[in-house]
């Protein structure tokens, strides 16, 4: 078998898993909007594209994204550098907490958000509260971890001799930086950016709670005209709109990442941790710790504190209260019951992504036609950009698109899956692959090809070239991904809330239902389950950060 | 403990063997390994996400007869378990529940798979959304021998393709305690609200996003008229009305009477509300927290039907007459917060004392409002938040 060849095979199981579950769904409900009936019909395409409101619309999606990507980008890195190359105690602990805000349900940022600079909150001058900034705000808080974690796990093994021999011949902390640090930085960097970017584009739950009735995206016109109008020509025509702007993005991101043509001397994670040094170094760690902690921290408070506030004071009354909601309760469902169903379904997401988005980066990060001519390795590249694109597509595209795609595809046998208890996990998979593609192919790129024909030269088996060789290296990235792919399930990201789906009571979904009841006690027990969530959420993350599988320990 | 990696990992750790065969790169090799691990996890996730298993309470062994039934729902829906239970015990049916988001959303949700339905039965369909539930023809005619005992104005189907199960109001509620200390009387009816004396004091959802926000549209087109309906909400919208998304927004985060505290002193919620505000059981009917403004309501009356093209249409007959069955109308409010249709139907205390049902609520019949829906929403929109 010729390497491409080998390569097809490879990426055919990634490929067909977002062709079944994500293409065929969205191509039957937009093919349903612009061919009905069977007489293709693109007025609608032509009505969005000119109408001043629809075109306003878009472009405000766009900007607020990218507004919102910068931002998280600009605040996120001094956290990466932190927690992968600064050797300080609780190191462990601030890159479990930093993941938090990932899982929590939009509905528990929103309130969170409100209660810190909503009208008559202790935040209230910073106008955060509502409107354009407050989701810009919420955005960064939220996508933070993706830049802290998806840079961090290149950072960590970037060898610091190098910025140390810049350092020598003369050049300053910035200069070094920019010109040795940045560049190697970069493919990561421009992961996470376009990441961060397509969870922004696609935001709902935050930019309807937080950013009040008169702002609308993308997202929320594509729900309105899907979810509440079944108007399809138009949202069919919208969501077209929206995939040419997401592969459009997308290419910039590839154009911006480039290829790596040098490969990286990556060293373990222990060796470029430094202790600071000094007053300067230790002010700047105190500043990087400061600003990761003030993004972060304020909103978690803000749960915590109004899931112990009672009529009568301080106390533990909603926890008790909540873990009292047994089996004859409103929900039927106790919150340790809803943290079970949330385990599994996480548990068989992040299966599910680690296999897909594995696959897909080893396949993504070859480098094409080595043997080959120009010719073939053009060839291979665009195959291997289409790839890329294609599977990042699913965080891209609405998820009322998906959720009512599935209604009208999976309706048949074998693919009857509308009913399915496996609906959910595998749609919290399709958005948690990309998380595992883009924390491993950075890394898995910067990968010398030499030290693998080095190891077989030498003897080893390909099963021990693996184990030696690339195990180690991919070992923590791979973690990574699989942490945020966890923690994306954990969340119940997008997807799954458009769906008609079995009636699972997760822990989001109980929050969920706590929240849309009227009275205090719901209200105090929303918080308290949030706060559940939050500290499970960096429990397993801090699991996670102590797994060491045998010469991983290594790193 | 050996260098995991770098150009420096020493050779010698490994033993000498003959290379690997020519013209297959060790790289892609490896490669494959990592392949394959992963296609056996694949595998493995892919059976271990069809176990999962739900948590409904009905959804427990098959009965005796092993019949089930499909119920697609929406997000409200709630039942005690040990009364669906009765159900699966005296039918053999056991019930399967499906949730499609907001009553909108899961009408949309059966509209669209009319010709391969998802569920046996539907409940939660309401009368501002029916019209477009019935012209798709979602609906097999059925009625049910139970409706005998429900009174005629909620029977909203002369052809009974749905059966009403339940009914709330959507009204206006005030925080006592804030009208107290500012010693400003409660508003009397919809024009009190516009009026000067209550400046800044309302908060509203977005009939757009908001189910109780489109019932508070359609109290006021009852109310002042398909003509004069939006000068009244131009006259609000000038003094100081807030309009939010939702109703979590509104009422747990603007809403002075509740545990948001936020400025706004009245919410456009629903009349059971005033319940879960009391604490204290021995609160007197006219002392509690928050009050429901009886002369702002709108009627919802939530329906239920057997979906055409359904695979066990017997058993969700029968479903229906559950729906409609004493044991499953007296869990109703302290479930959903909304009254039983069914007459003679004992209340909770907290709903008898704290939550009367409003005399003269408004409506608009559900013709009226599938033909007008959209073009009020977007009339209303283009007012209020352009």
């Amino acid at each position: 078998m010729t390497p491409a060849r080998r390569a097809l095979l490879l990426a055919a199981v990634p490929a067909a898993f977002v062709a079944v579950f994500f293409a065929y769904p969205v191509a039957a409900i937009v093919g349903r909007g612009l061919v009905p009936g069977g007489h293709p019909d693109l007025s609608a395409l032509g009505r969005v594209v000119t109408d001043p409101r629809l075109r306003g619309i878009a472009w405000f999606t766009v900007a607020q994204a990218a507004l919102s990507t910068a931002l998280t980008l600009v605040l996120g890195l001094p956290g990466a550098h932190l927690l992968a190359r600064v050797d300080v105690p609780g190191r462990s602990v601030l890159r479990a907490l930093v993941v938090v805000p990932f899982v929590l349900p939009t509905m528990v940022v929103g309130t969170a958000f409100r209660s810190l600079f909503g009208p008559g909150a202790p935040m209230a001058a910073l106008g955060l509260g509502s409107g354009v900034w407050a989701i810009v705000a919420a955005h960064v808080f939220f996508n933070h971890a993706v830049v802290v974690r998806t840079v961090g796990g290149l950072w960590a093994h970037l060898d610091p001799r190098q910025e140390e021999a810049a350092r020598t011949l003369g050049a300053g902390r910035i200069r070094t930086f920019c010109s040795v640090t940045l560049p190697q930085l970069r493919p990561a960097i421009v992961s996470a950016a376009s990441i961060v970017f397509l969870f922004c584009f696609t935001s709902f739950g935050i930019v309807l709670v937080l950013g009040g009735p008169r702002i609308s995206t993308l997202e929320t016109e594509i729900y309105r005209q899907t979810a509440e109008l079944l108007n399809l020509r138009v949202a069919a025509a919208l969501s077209v709109v929206q995939l040419v702007a997401v592969v459009a993005a997308l290419a910039v991101g590839r154009r911006a990442r480039g290829r790596r043509e040098v490969t990286l001397a990556l060293q373990p994670a222990r060796r470029t941790a430094r202790r600071p040094r000094g007053i300067v170094g230790w002010a700047a760690t105190g500043a990087q710790a400061a600003l990761v902690l003030a993004l972060v921290v304020p909103p978690l408070v803000a749960l915590v504190a109004r899931s112990v506030q009672t009529p009568t004071g301080l106390g533990w009354d909603h926890y008790r209260a909540l873990a009292g909601r047994g089996a004859s309760s409103i929900l039927f469902a106790s919150p340790a019951a809803a943290l079970a169903a949330s385990l599994r379904n996480a548990v068989a997401a992040t299966a599910v992504a680690v296999a897909v988005g594995g696959l897909a980066a080893v396949v993504l990060a070859r480098r094409p036609g080595a043997a080959g001519g120009p010719a073939a390795r053009r060839r291979g590249r665009a195959g291997l950009a289409a790839l890329d694109t294609f599977l990042m597509l699913p965080l891209g595209v609405s998820a009322v698109t998906v959720g009512f795609g599935f209604l009208i595809a999976l309706d048949r046998p074998p693919l009857d899956l509308r009913t399915s208890p496996a609906l959910i996990p595998l749609a919290h998979a399709l958005v948690a692959a990309p998380l595992v593609v883009r924390a491993l192919v950075p890394v898995l790129e910067s990968i010398d090809p030499h030290l693998r024909e080095a190891a077989g030269t030498l003897g080893a088996s390909p099963l021990r070239v693996w184990r030696e060789v690339d195990l180690p290296i991919v070992a923590r990235a791979l973690l990574v991904g699989a942490g945020l792919a966890f923690a994306v399930s954990l969340g119940e990201f997008g997807a799954t809330l458009f769906i008609a789906r079995p009636d699972t009571v997760t822990l989001p979904v109980l929050i969920f239902r706590l929240l849309s009841q009227p009275g205090p006690e719901a209200f105090g027990q929303a918080m308290a389950a949030s706060s559940i969530l939050m500290v499970l959420t960096a429990g397993a993350m801090l699991l996670v950060e102590r797994i060491r599988v045998g010469e991983v320990g290594a790193f | 403990m050996p260098e995991p990696t770098g150009r420096s990992r020493r050779p010698r750790r490994y033993r000498p063997r003959p290379p690997a065969r020519p013209g297959r790169g060790v790289g892609r090799r490896s490669a494959g390994v990592l392949a394959a691990v992963l296609a056996l996890a694949v595998a493995g996730a892919a059976c271990g996400g069809g176990s999962s298993r739900t948590g409904e309470a009905g959804d427990g062994p098959p009965g005796p007869r092993g019949r089930t039934v499909t119920l697609l729902t929406h997000d409200s829906f709630a039942v005690s378990p040990e009364v669906l239970r009765s159900f699966t015990e005296k039918s053999g049916i056991r019930v399967k529940v499906l949730r499609a988001g907001d009553a909108g959303s899961m009408v949309n949700q059966a509209v669209l798979t009319r010709e391969r339905p998802l569920a046996d039965a539907l409940f939660g369909v309401d009368n501002t959304f029916l019209s477009r539930a019935l012209d798709a023809g979602i609906f097999e005619p059925y009625r049910s021998p139970a409706l005998a005992r429900v009174p005629e104005r909620f029977r909203l189907d002369p052809r009974h393709r749905v059966t009403p199960v339940d009914y709330g109001d959507v009204c206006v509620n005030a925080d006592r305690r804030w009208f107290r200390e500012h010693d400003l009387a409660l508003p009397a009816s919809l024009a009190d609200l516009a009026r000067p004396a209550y400046r800044d004091l309302l908060v509203v959802e977005n009939p757009a996003t908001s189910s109780p926000g489109l019932a508070f549209l359609l109290a006021t087109v009852a109310r002042f008229g398909g003509d004069r309906w939006l000068d009244w909400w131009e006259r609000l919208r000038a003094n100081g009305v807030k309009v939010v998304s939702g109703w979590e927004e509104a009422y747990s985060g603007e809403f002075s009477g509740s545990s948001g505290r936020g400025p706004r002193p009245l919410v456009v919620s629903y009349a059971s509300s005033p319940t879960a505000e009391v604490t204290d059981d021995s609160t007197a009917p006219d002392e509690t927290p928050t009050v429901a403004l009886l002369s702002t309501c709108f009627r919802q009356i939530e329906l239920a039907g057997v979906l055409e093209g359904a695979r066990h249409p017997e058993a969700a007959r029968e479903l229906i007459d559950f729906l409609l069955s004493e044991r499953f109308q007296a869990d109703v409010p302290g479930r959903m917060y909304v009254y039983p249709v069914r007459e003679g139907t004992p209340l909770p205390e907290s709903f008898e004392r704290y939550a009367p049902v409003p005399e003269n609520p408004f409506t608009v019949s559900p013709a009226r409002i599938g033909a007008n829906r959209e073009a009020w929403i977007e009339d209303w929109t283009r007012v209020m938040l352009r």
